[in-house]
C-alpha cells in the first residue's frame, strides 16, 4: 500500500482555509454543531487540521495507534469527552471527523484530476486514516458515558442507603425502591457500621417504599436482622403494607422471629419502650 | 504456649480475645473456659471479640460451642463487641449462633448479664 504522496499534503496545505470553511458549512448542515459555540468549533476545526497536517508530515501510516498520532489522539479524546459531557448524541460527535471526507475527496478530486489511479489511491488512504479517527472518537464517546453512568449508579447507591438517627440510641433506615444483592450488601454494610459507631441498640429498618417483597428480598431482610442481632442489637421491620403482609404470607415465608411494625410511629413508640425511655413529658 | 486469658471479676468471668484466633487457640480456650466455669462456679461468662475482625467457619462454630457449653454448665453466656465483617460473614456461612446472648459492648454485654443471672 503507497504512503500518500507530498503532492497530497501540498493540496491539503494549499486550500487549508478553504478546506475548513466547507468543512464548518458540512458541520453545520447536519446539524453537528447544536450547543456548540460557533468560534469554538471554528478553533477546534483549525486544531484538528494543524494537527492532522503535522500528523501526516511524520509519515506514521494509516494506524492511529502509533506514537506519530498521539497529538490527534490526544485532541480527539479531550474533544470528545467534552461533546458527551454538554450531552451531544454519539453520531453528532462522530461527523465532526466524517464531515471533513467531502470537501477533502474533492479538494483531491480536483487535484488528481489527471491521474485517477493516484487518485484512488490516495482517496483510500486519507479514507482510511479519517474512519480510523472516527471511530476513536465513537470509543472514547462510549468510555465518558460509561463512566458517567457508573458514577450516577454509585451515587445512587449511596443516597439510597441514608442511615438516619431517630433517637438516642435509635436508628432508622428508609429503604426505597428494589433490594438486590448489591444494595441489601450496601445496607447491610452501611447500617452495621453505623451501629457501631453510634452504639445504638435499635435498628429500624422501614420497608415503606419497597415496592415488592419476594423470597429473595425477604431473605436479604432476614440475613441483615440476623447480623444485627449478632452484634447485639435489636432490630424492627416497619412499614409492611397491607399488600407486602398478603404477599409474604401467600408465598409462605417464615419471617421468623423478627419484628415488624405497620408503620415507622408504631416502631419507634416500641423502640422507645424497650429502652425504656419516658415519652410523656419530652415528647 | 500463647493462651487467651480468663478474668474473673465476681461471679461472672471475662474474656478477651485481642489476638488472631486460630483453630489451636480456639480449642485451647474451650478447655480453660470450662475449667475455669467448674472451679469458681461463675453464673457469667461475657467474651468480648471486638478486636477480632476475621473469622473462618470453624472460628464461628467455636464461638458458638463455648457458649453453649457454659449454659450447660449453668453460666450465662453473652457476646460483646461483634465486628460488622465479623457479623455479615457468620450470617453468610449460615452461623446465626441461635440461643447466644449479644450486646454493643462490655458495659451493656455486663449490665444484660447481671439481668439474666438476677432473674434465673
Amino acid at each position: 500500500m503507497a504512503a500518500l504522496q507530498n503532492s497530497t499534503l501540498e493540496a491539503i496545505v494549499g486550500s487549508q482555509a478553504q478546506l475548513q470553511g466547507e468543512w464548518l458549512a458540512a458541520l453545520e448542515a447536519n446539524g453537528a454543531t447544536r450547543n456548540i459555540r460557533e468560534q469554538d468549533l471554528r478553533q477546534e476545526t483549525r486544531d484538528f487540521l494543524q494537527l492532522l497536517l503535522d500528523g501526516l508530515r511524520k509519515e506514521c501510516g494509516t494506524q492511529i495507534g502509533v506514537e506519530g498520532w498521539e497529538e490527534v489522539r490526544r485532541f480527539l479524546d479531550k474533544l470528545s469527552t467534552t461533546r458527551a459531557q454538554i450531552g451531544q448524541e454519539s453520531h453528532q460527535t462522530a461527523y465532526f471527523i466524517f464531515a471533513l471526507k467531502g470537501p477533502l475527496f474533492t479538494l483531491l478530486q480536483t487535484h488528481y484530476r489527471e491521474q485517477p489511479a493516484l487518485l484512488a489511491e490516495q482517496l483510500w488512504e486519507i479514507s482510511q486514516l479519517l474512519d480510523a479517527f472516527g471511530l476513536h472518537i465513537i470509543r472514547t464517546y462510549q468510555k465518558t458515558r460509561e463512566a458517567v453512568i457508573k458514577r450516577q449508579q454509585e451515587e445512587l447507591l449511596e443516597l439510597s442507603t441514608p442511615v438516619v438517627k431517630l433517637w438516642e440510641g435509635v436508628l432508622a433506615l428508609p429503604l426505597i425502591g428494589t433490594l438486590d444483592s448489591q444494595r441489601s450488601q450496601t445496607v447491610m454494610e452501611s447500617l452495621l457500621q453505623r451501629i457501631v459507631d453510634t452504639g445504638s441498640e435499635i435498628a429500624i429498618i422501614d420497608i415503606t417504599g419497597v415496592p415488592t417483597v419476594d423470597t429473595l428480598v425477604a431473605q436479604h431482610l432476614l440475613k441483615t436482622v440476623t447480623a444485627i442481632r449478632l452484634m447485639g442489637a435489636d432490630c424492627i421491620i416497619s412499614g409492611v403494607r397491607p399488600q407486602i403482609a398478603q404477599t409474604i404470607v401467600h408465598l409462605g415465608l417464615d419471617l421468623g422471629t423478627l419484628t415488624t411494625k405497620s408503620n415507622l410511629a408504631d416502631a419507634l413508640k416500641l423502640a422507645l419502650a424497650r429502652l425504656g425511655t419516658a415519652t410523656g413529658e419530652r415528647v | 504456649m500463647e493462651r487467651i486469658p480468663i478474668l474473673q471479676m465476681g461471679e461472672f468471668l471475662l474474656v478477651t480475645i485481642q489476638v488472631d484466633m486460630h483453630d489451636q487457640l480456639a480449642l485451647r480456650l474451650q478447655d480453660d473456659l470450662t475449667e475455669r466455669i467448674d472451679q469458681t462456679s461463675a453464673r457469667g461468662v461475657l467474651i468480648d471479640i471486638s478486636a477480632l475482625d476475621m473469622v473462618d467457619s470453624f472460628i464461628g462454630r467455636m464461638i458458638a460451642s463455648i457458649s453453649g457449653l457454659s449454659r450447660i454448665m449453668d453460666a450465662q453466656t453473652v457476646l460483646v463487641g461483634m465486628q460488622p465483617a465479623v457479623a455479615i460473614t457468620l450470617v453468610e456461612l449460615g452461623l446465626t449462633l441461635p440461643g447466644v446472648n449479644t450486646a454493643l459492648n462490655v458495659d451493656r454485654g455486663m449490665n444484660l448479664l447481671r439481668q439474666r443471672v438476677g432473674r434465673s
